[in-house]
């Protein structure tokens, strides 16, 4: 049943495309902010590139974060969901599978072009796409959790951000630490595997504080 | 003993448990506190390094120390709430969060005070600093959550879980910093050794702040349940006992 959960939500998101674009047009628009007002020095772009990639992603995510469950909430689905057969986690699960093949996979399938915009050679883009790739569903996880938070709230977008960054800021460390390494072409395994266990350790435990952040959030 | 715990469940006897603690624990504390500064501040030495400008120490480094201190207790009071679903354990997050805070921000800017004169800067992205920035921040979402909500049972519930959630990650921002600061070099090395003669007043301050935590902490929770049980009759008792019968 999880199986159907999730290819409901791929039909309901493809439906409305602009929510799915539009924070991807948001994610190369950051970026090309940041050469305009700093100027557009290859070398110092590309010092910067890691962590400028790695904001707008963040920025992004958060933008087209609330709609993982804010339909579902003002239509009462979210209440069926949260009556069917299957564990409320898995529900979350399969939810939060599907934002990320909507939200973060496009940004990955973008990579290569905030690349050529920021200088970096093949190398750098391949390890940002490898922290992307165990990134976004990482920040899926953890703004399912805010979400499921602040669903129920009147103005929940921006305590929805004040409650989410500080969750991913160990994740924004180490990501962009290892696209510094691969810049300077060292070994990136230890921050891959770091990644990793972020994303093991997330996709584990937040639906269970997703589920029980709902069930609050319901009543 | 666990029945005396569960019956403080009830926010009527918590409320007089800590009516009876509050004034002897703020003299203690307050004497304590006023020990701790005062000697500090007047009668400890002076540092070979740093002169007489070390002694912001015995603000800046028990309100750190107690800032970290709060929030494992929010923790640990929003476990008991959820998993006993004790709603008196909830409202004490509530109750320790701003104290915290506040504890945080005193610990930063003290803090920044100290690092004009030493370090020639106001900030710097040390590990610790940057740590402790992140600490305010979930401090304050904390807070923001508490407030967002209508119902303050609900409120009380939805921070627990993210105080849960936030103290499962905090360990993970301080070694993540921590890496983060050695990976760009620059971190700079906290004395570790400390004379005794500025040890005493030293922990003096540190169990004067935990005083002062714990009093303000009982006080608004006392607040906080006569804001939730205002329509109760122990409450209205309480509210015209100096009146006279009409």
């Amino acid at each position: 049943m999880m199986w159907q959960v999730f290819t409901r939500e791929i039909h309901l998101a493809l439906r409305k495309g602009a929510e799915i674009v539009n924070p991807l047009w948001f994610f190369l628009i950051v970026i090309t902010l940041f050469p305009l007002g700093i100027g557009p020095e290859p070398q110092l772009l590309a010092r910067i590139a890691p962590g400028v990639v790695w904001v707008a992603a963040l920025l992004a995510a958060l933008l087209g974060m609330e709609r993982l469950f804010r339909d579902d909430w003002q239509d009462g689905s979210l209440e069926q969901l949260m009556l069917l057969p299957l564990p409320l986690p898995a529900v979350v699960l399969a939810k939060v599978t599907a934002h990320w093949v909507v939200t973060g996979l496009p940004l990955i399938v973008l990579s290569p072009l905030a690349a050529m915009l920021l200088g970096l050679d093949i190398h750098t883009w391949w390890v940002m796409a490898l922290t992307l790739t165990l990134g976004t569903p990482t920040l899926s996880f953890l703004g399912a959790v805010g979400v499921g938070l602040t669903v129920g709230l009147r103005r929940g977008g921006v305590l929805l951000s004040l409650l989410v960054l500080p969750l991913t800021i160990p994740l924004l460390i180490f990501a962009t630490a290892a696209m510094d390494a691969a810049s300077m072409a060292l070994p990136v395994e230890g921050y891959m595997a770091i990644l990793g266990a972020f994303l093991a350790a997330s996709a584990t435990l937040c639906p269970f504080a997703t589920a029980a952040a709902l069930r609050i959030s319901i009543q | 003993m666990w029945k005396f715990l569960h019956q403080l469940a009830k926010p009527e006897r918590l409320y007089h448990l800590c009516g009876r603690i509050v004034p002897l624990l703020a003299v203690v504390s307050i004497v304590m506190l006023l020990v701790g500064v005062i000697w500090g501040f007047v009668w400890a030495p002076a540092d070979y390094q740093q002169g007489q400008s070390y002694r912001i120490m015995y603000i800046h480094v028990p309100a750190a120390i107690w800032s970290m201190g709060i929030y494992a207790w929010m923790a640990i009071a929003a476990f008991i709430g959820l998993v006993w679903q004790i709603k008196m354990a909830d409202m004490a997050v509530a109750a320790m969060a701003p104290v915290g805070a506040v504890y945080t921000f005193i610990a930063l800017v003290t803090g920044s005070a100290w690092g004009k004169p030493m370090w020639g800067t106001w900030w710097i992205w040390d590990a610790r600093l940057t740590s402790e920035l992140v600490l305010l921040f979930l401090y304050v979402g904390v807070i923001a959550l508490y407030n967002a909500f209508d119902d303050r049972r609900l409120a009380g519930r939805a921070a627990g879980i993210l105080v849960l959630v936030g103290v499962v990650n905090l360990p993970i921002i301080h070694f993540s910093v921590e890496w983060w600061n050695t990976l760009h070099q620059g971190s700079t090395n906290m004395q570790k050794s400390i004379d005794p003669s500025m040890r005493l007043p030293l922990r003096w301050s540190i169990f004067g702040f935990l005083g002062l935590f714990t009093t303000l902490t009982l006080m608004r929770l006392r607040t906080l349940i006569l804001t939730q049980d205002r329509r109760r009759p122990w409450v209205e008792a309480i509210a015209n006992k100096g009146r006279s019968l009409s």
